[in-house]
């Protein structure tokens, strides 16, 4: 009789709990405005626990590196790394400038170029599903960091903040399914849009089948989301394959090496299209 | 004590999850520590705790994903309320049996979650059966280990205490 009773009250628990949460995700899909609260909140002390947890695993990693490594010797080459970062995206900036100053609005005069202003970030997690592809980084909105900014690394674009709590901030990297940029092939000037594959690869979408894209050629940013600025590497083309459509099927391999990012920077200059107030375009 | 127990294996799972899962992120290799927490309890607590804790643990991971929230919660709902019941009904203490209830717990995970967001419209998933078997088997293969590991522990100090107690006498 009372494992019966037990069997019930489990009954009756796991029918609560199942239609709660079919009341919240139909409240969800039915709004897609914002982030919800509940996600802003828990990602606000939940990403307090990953920088604890990364503080530690980081302390015994420096620990590590310092006494038992070459401590001269790694300090010297972190240096060299830095001012290597620092060269390539002062590259990147320099390869953007160049394409701006081939393109028609250069030519008419009409936009004057502005310098990329960042922040320096460091990863501290990552996603807590594997099915998404985001990382924590340890700026947030008290370092001037906004929903829809970009992120950069000196290979390339790593993604754009979609959750922004006060010390921390979540980012979407390019290869998460849900994300998506404007991208340009840097040879022929055809655009498509490029979109995340989940795994370690891109698909770029709407290149018209009479464009001219060949394996190897490189990708940039358009600039046309509002999100990325122009210009930027985003990765290779890997395959490129006659769809029988009016598209080309084009396989792009990032130039983000997305598992081994440690630091990343974030674009806090307005992009043209996006609002500089609020720094959001939904 | 025992909830708070659990709340910390969650935390302790997520963390980890968190942390090392970007060392690891390369596509064939998603290994979902949170869900070999809520089949442990499941299995050892009963379908009751394994449905609050399956409720409990999907939906902070949601929460701190970009997905929707409330589908991760679900399927690890269900998850944990059946991993309970086959863990009350059927006797589930030898490595084999306990990874096909790992194996087909992820498998049963997979299939809700990529079949919710599916049916929602919301994303759709290139992932092959073959990779959704291969990430089961790696969440079964932990699972067993850290049953293996729980239940070795504790004879493990003993064994050492009482080799100590014979040395001294």
């Amino acid at each position: 009789m009372a494992l019966i009773d037990i069997r019930q009250r489990t009954g009756y628990l796991l029918l609560t709990v199942v239609l709660a949460q079919i009341l919240l995700i139909s409240a969800q899909v039915n709004s897609r405005s914002g982030v919800p609260v509940l996600e802003q909140v828990t990602f606000s002390v939940f990403s307090e626990a990953q920088r604890g947890t990364f503080g530690i695993v980081s302390g015994f990693r420096n620990a590590w590196s310092n006494y038992i490594g070459l401590r001269r010797v790694k300090s010297e080459n972190d240096d060299l790394k830095r001012q290597l970062a620092v060269t390539q995206v002062a590259l990147q900036e320099q390869r953007a400038l160049a394409d701006r100053s081939r393109s028609l609005e250069q030519m008419l005069d009409l936009r004057s170029h502005v310098a990329l202003s960042t922040v320096v970030a460091e990863i501290i997690g990552a996603a807590a599903t594997p099915d998404f592809r985001t990382v924590t980084i340890d700026k947030g909105a008290g370092d001037g960091l906004k929903k829809d900014m970009s992120v950069i690394s000196p290979a390339g674009v790593v993604g754009r903040i979609v959750v922004s709590s006060v010390r921390s901030a979540k980012v979407q990297l390019l290869i998460d399914r849900n994300a998506a940029a404007g991208g340009i092939v840097e040879r022929s000037r055809a655009q498509g849009i490029l979109v995340g594959e989940g795994d370690r690869q891109l698909r770029m979408d709407f290149v018209a089948d009479a464009a001219d894209v060949i394996v190897g050629d490189v990708i940039v940013t358009s600039g046309i989301d509002g999100i990325y600025p122009k210009g930027f590497v985003i990765g290779r083309v890997e395959t490129v394959e006659k769809s029988g459509g009016a598209y080309h099927r084009i396989i792009v391999r990032p130039a983000v090496d997305f598992s081994g990012l440690e630091d990343v920077l974030v674009v806090v200059t307005p992009t043209p299209g996006r609002d500089p107030a609020s720094g959001a375009s939904e | 004590m025992k909830a708070a127990r659990i709340i910390l294996a969650v935390a302790v799972a997520l963390a980890l999850q968190t942390t090392l899962a970007r060392f690891v992120v390369r596509g064939a290799v998603a290994i979902d520590l949170v869900l070999v927490v809520v089949v442990y309890v499941a299995l050892t607590s009963g379908s009751a705790t394994g449905l609050m804790t399956g409720a409990f643990a999907g939906l902070i991971q949601d929460a701190m994903s970009s997905g929707v929230i409330g589908i991760g919660g679900l399927a690890k709902t269900i998850v944990g309320f059946l991993a309970g019941f086959i863990g009350t009904q059927f006797i589930v203490s030898q490595p084999l049996p306990r990874f096909l209830v790992f194996f087909g717990a992820a498998v049963l995970h997979a299939a809700m979650f990529m079949g919710l967001y599916v049916l929602l419209d919301l994303r759709h998933f290139g992932t092959s059966m073959t990779v959704v078997a291969g990430q089961a088997a790696s969440n079964a293969v932990i699972g067993v280990l850290v049953f293996q590991l729980v239940e070795f522990l504790p004879g493990a100090a003993e064994r050492r205490r009482a080799s100590r107690t014979r040395l001294r006498r």
